[in-house]
């Protein structure tokens, strides 16, 4: 790093202060804060171009009249590109049918997300950072169209029109298409402050016409995935890694390997020993061939059962926290002796894999201090910082193209670069500019961590003369995904606890003493789509609809109510909504039992009420209706799809989803031991979206807690007791 | 040590060893990367590509157990098939990276039951995992492309109550 940082101060970066990284998560975003708040992308973005076309580095436009919008977050799924696209196409008046995406270059500065300060997409804030910044794009390229025209035809600019693509002049009739006018707009002067359409003169966002632009690429296994790069002379790489986490290697017999035909290179890594070959199939059974013998006195060698066990004894006072200090996320009130408990109650929630589809991969090219990546990643950045020490490079040097993810619901990111960083030293290696395709097998890429957090939550809960909270203690048990990140620590690690933290329930609760724990395990955790929602949700959600059976009230007016203490009239809308379309109140279909839940995360509040049976004592969800207040709706169709697949991937963790330790050593590999949601599975979800004049809120994210404890709730409402752990399904 | 195979309606000579998975010959040594490793055991169906029109999981099926089958991949679709169309106007994609194998299962339900029902929809596109949750769009397109009328569980087309949102606290 020092090395990285002398030749930053020699590539004119000498003025700036000692650099100074702090990083906190909000609402799962990397948020790279530095002093001054500015240097951090300028530091991060030296090397990399500042060369962008005439209409800046958002919107392109080609003589053939096709726009193209330059997506700085990747679309790992999530449909963002729409979404994005629609936001510069609506102020550029362009035709929506010849306007299609492509990946920004890396630019930690150019293409920094605001909320982040770096280039970076995660915590569900792609549409609402890009809000303001791809109008504003979209509208100064629609103004140099209409001075070019203006100017050439001799009319005043105020006469001039564009609508759909065309740009017009009425009086004259005269009329051309962006794609004519190319030449002559791209020699007026940009404006930086262009006039932003009224929402209400919308034409695009917000309607149905806003679709994905990818359909057609992914229906026809023509979209290009990193596992799909093929380049010239490129060799595929494969990487034994250690039974155990924080295992190193003492050393490896390749002899096996090297009979293998196809197999170029064996050698070792800071990861593992990797294997180079000719082909994926070569560099798997050169892989599998290889004996490697593993130092593993320091790895993490306690079992899941341990842990959880630890936590429950650290949460429960039973067990010492040493060093480890509890952090207070929500206090009001003096506590009193506490009255009887109404409710005390405890959770426990597993590890969880990301399992994407398509297994982490990354295409490195090194040839000395130059080094280009072909990826998906969520932080383009942090790859380069990551890659850059590495080869020794500023990291603005380090080009990264990036490509359609197949999948990664926040795997795709962290502060290590866990697989970019491997195939940049296998890659260097190899060295000569040869490009090296690492891929990972499925079992690799259970294995290799970086799991959603084990979590324990312990709730004592009193109660008033009507039945609602009137102090409420919980001690919440879980790694940080923040500890030990090279960017420091927080105090408080707020995705541990976000969602709990902010609850409308413990704001309509007179005293409140919540606090978290933060223990040390050797298994890299990482945020998982909805982070800490993940497990507050259910935590929050079931223990309200306790309380409200408790009290001997309807689940939903008694939340209802607690929304009305505290001021949640957001909550409130979208629980009215979803009762009122899912019929709460009268009976479900018979053999049918409902459940609802109502949860906050990302900026945006979703309420289910899901329709529950028991099937040979699994849970089976038929219809969920879902209401999402996101603020302006900018592509409704991806906010159905995204509430579609996020009460999939929620309801596939809840049923089945666990990672298991023996020893230190994970258990599942594949999805036959860890099982998934399949499609006689998947529930039918209808979308209700509040209309909102508000800035777009997240999206991605928060269709995915809500479910699991609406099936918990319907449950109850079942007569069945409550869930106290996670997956529902226990074997 | 060539193998002749019958890809898409091609005779394809190919260099891989007989024991090769066909997948990795398709996507390494003919450059056909419509069909995708997610697994390696026949789990996941991502791999999924038909033979004699049945559907194979390519990724734990040999060359040497092909002889003359007539391999159909996604790419021999030719894009306008008609359960291509159905996907693309249903918007079934997210990520897209399994999607190659849920359309040949597709396929193959269609041309075996052209009307199928929702139990042998569901039933047969079970065997292909979608971690980002298409499943419901999935349904819908099949029934689409089957000339079948949606259920009247599916999702109404997105309408808006006449509440306005509360203002936002962030």
């Amino acid at each position: 790093m020092t090395k990285i940082l002398d030749r930053m101060a020699a590539e004119g970066a000498t003025r700036r202060e000692t650099l100074t990284v702090a990083a906190t998560l909000v609402g799962g975003a990397l948020v790279v804060g530095c002093s001054p708040a500015n240097v951090m992308g300028d530091i991060l973005s030296l090397g990399a171009t500042k060369d962008f076309g005439p209409f800046g580095p958002f919107i392109k436009v080609e003589p053939n009249g096709w726009v193209t919008v330059i997506c700085k977050h990747i679309e790992v799924g999530q449909g963002n590109h729409a979404g994005l696209a629609a936001l510069a196409a609506e102020e550029l008046d362009a035709d929506w049918a010849k306007v299609k995406t492509e990946h920004a270059a890396a630019n930690a500065k150019v293409y920094a997300n605001s909320a982040m300060g770096v280039q970076g997409t995660g915590g569900s804030s792609a549409i609402s950072n890009s809000w303001l910044q791809l109008r504003t794009a979209g509208a100064a390229a629609r103004a140099m169209f209409v001075q070019a025209a203006a100017t050439k035809w001799n009319a005043p600019v105020g006469e001039v029109t564009v609508q759909n693509g065309v740009v017009a002049h009425a009086k004259s009739g005269k009329q051309a298409g962006l794609g004519d006018l190319v030449a002559d707009a791209a020699k007026v002067p940009p404006t930086t402050t262009p006039t932003l359409k009224d929402p209400k003169t919308f034409t695009l966002i917000g309607t149905d016409r806003v679709r994905r632009k990818d359909s057609v690429a992914k229906s026809t296994g023509t979209a290009l995935y990193t596992q799909d790069v093929q380049l010239p002379n490129m060799l595929t790489a494969m990487v034994a890694h250690a039974p155990k986490f924080g295992g190193k290697v003492v050393s490896f017999d390749d002899k096996a390997t090297r009979q293998v035909p196809g197999v170029v290179e064996v050698f070792q890594i800071p990861s593992g020993v990797a294997v180079v070959a000719e082909s994926t199939w070569a560099a798997r059974q050169g892989r599998d061939a290889l004996k490697v013998n593993w130092d593993l006195s320091k790895t993490e060698s306690r079992s899941t059962d341990q842990l959880a066990q630890w936590y429950r004894d650290l949460a429960a006072g039973k067990a010492a926290a040493g060093d480890l200090k509890w952090a207070a996320f929500e206090a009001r009130g003096a506590p009193s002796a506490p009255g009887a408990a109404a409710l005390e109650t405890t959770y426990d929630f597993p590890y969880l894999a990301h399992a994407t589809m398509e297994p982490m991969n990354c295409v490195a090219i090194v040839n000395g201090a130059s080094c280009k990546l072909i990826s998906a990643s969520q932080s383009p950045t942090l790859d380069q910082l990551n890659a850059a020490k590495i080869v020794g490079n500023l990291p603005g040097n380090i080009e990264v193209q990036t490509l359609f993810a197949g999948g990664s619901f926040g795997r795709r990111t962290n502060f290590q670069s866990d697989y970019a960083a491997e195939a940049v030293h296998i890659a260097k290696t190899v060295g000569h500019g040869r490009p090296v395709k690492l891929v990972w097998t499925r079992e690799d890429d259970m294995r290799a961590g970086y799991y959603r957090p084990m979590v324990h939550h312990a709730l004592l809960i009193t109660t008033d003369k009507d039945g609602f909270p009137a102090s409420w203690r919980q001690r919440v048990v879980t790694q940080s995904i923040m500890k030990g990140s090279p960017m420091g620590t927080p105090k408080l690690d707020s995705t541990s606890v976000e969602g709990a933290m902010g609850s409308p329930y413990l704001k309509a609760t007179p005293v409140v003493d919540a606090q978290v724990l933060s223990p040390d395990v050797g298994v890299p955790v990482l945020w998982w789509r909805s982070v800490g929602a993940t497990h507050t949700a259910f935590v929050m959600e079931h223990t309200i609809d306790q309380l409200a059976r408790k009290a001997g009230r309807d689940p939903v007016d008694y939340r209802r109510a607690l929304y009305a203490k505290a001021g949640a009239n957001r909550h409130l809308a979208v629980l009215n909504l979803a009762a009122q379309n899912a019929g709460w109140g009268r009976p479900p279909p018979a053999g049918w039992t409902r459940g609802a839940a109502v949860h906050e995360s990302f900026g945006s509040v979703v309420a289910q009420i899901a329709e529950v049976k028991l099937e040979n004592g699994v849970p089976k969800v038929g219809r969920v209706v879902t209401a999402i207040d996101c603020g302006t709706p900018i592509a409704r169709d991806q906010i159905a799809a995204q509430m579609e697949g996020g009460t999939c991937l929620g309801l596939a963790a809840a049923l089945y989803g666990k990672m298991t330790l023996k020893d230190g050593a994970v258990q599942e590999g594949n999805f036959d031991s860890y099982r998934v949601l399949r499609n006689s599975e998947a529930p039918t979800v209808e979308t209700y979206i509040v209309p909102s004049s508000n800035p777009p809120s997240g999206v991605g994210e928060p269709g995915t807690p809500v479910i699991a404890p609406a099936v918990a709730n319907a449950l109850l409402a079942m007569g069945q007791p409550p869930t106290t752990s996670l997956p529902f399904v226990k074997t | 040590m060539a193998t002749t195979l019958q890809i898409n309606g091609k005779s394809v000579q190919v260099k891989a060893a007989p024991e090769t998975p066909l997948l990795w010959v398709l996507r390494d040594e003919l450059a056909m990367t419509g069909s995708k490793y997610g697994c390696g055991v026949g789990q996941c169906g991502a791999c999924t590509v038909l033979a004699h029109g049945q559907p194979i999981r390519s990724c734990s099926t040999p060359i040497s157990v092909l002889g003359t089958a007539k391999i159909t991949t996604i790419e021999g679709l030719g894009g306008d098939h008609p359960v291509q169309q159905a996907w693309i106007r249903h918007d079934v994609p997210q990520c897209g990276y399994c999607q190659s194998g849920q359309i040949m299962s597709a396929v193959v339900l269609l041309a075996q039951k052209p009307k199928p029902t929702d139990e042998e929809i569901s039933s047969a596109m079970d065997g292909n995992i979608c971690r980002c949750g298409t499943y419901q769009r999935i349904r819908a397109a099949i029934k689409d492309a089957a000339g079948l009328p949606q259920v009247a569980s599916s999702p109404p087309p997105l309408k808006t109550p006449s509440v306005p949102a509360p203002a936002a606290k962030i």
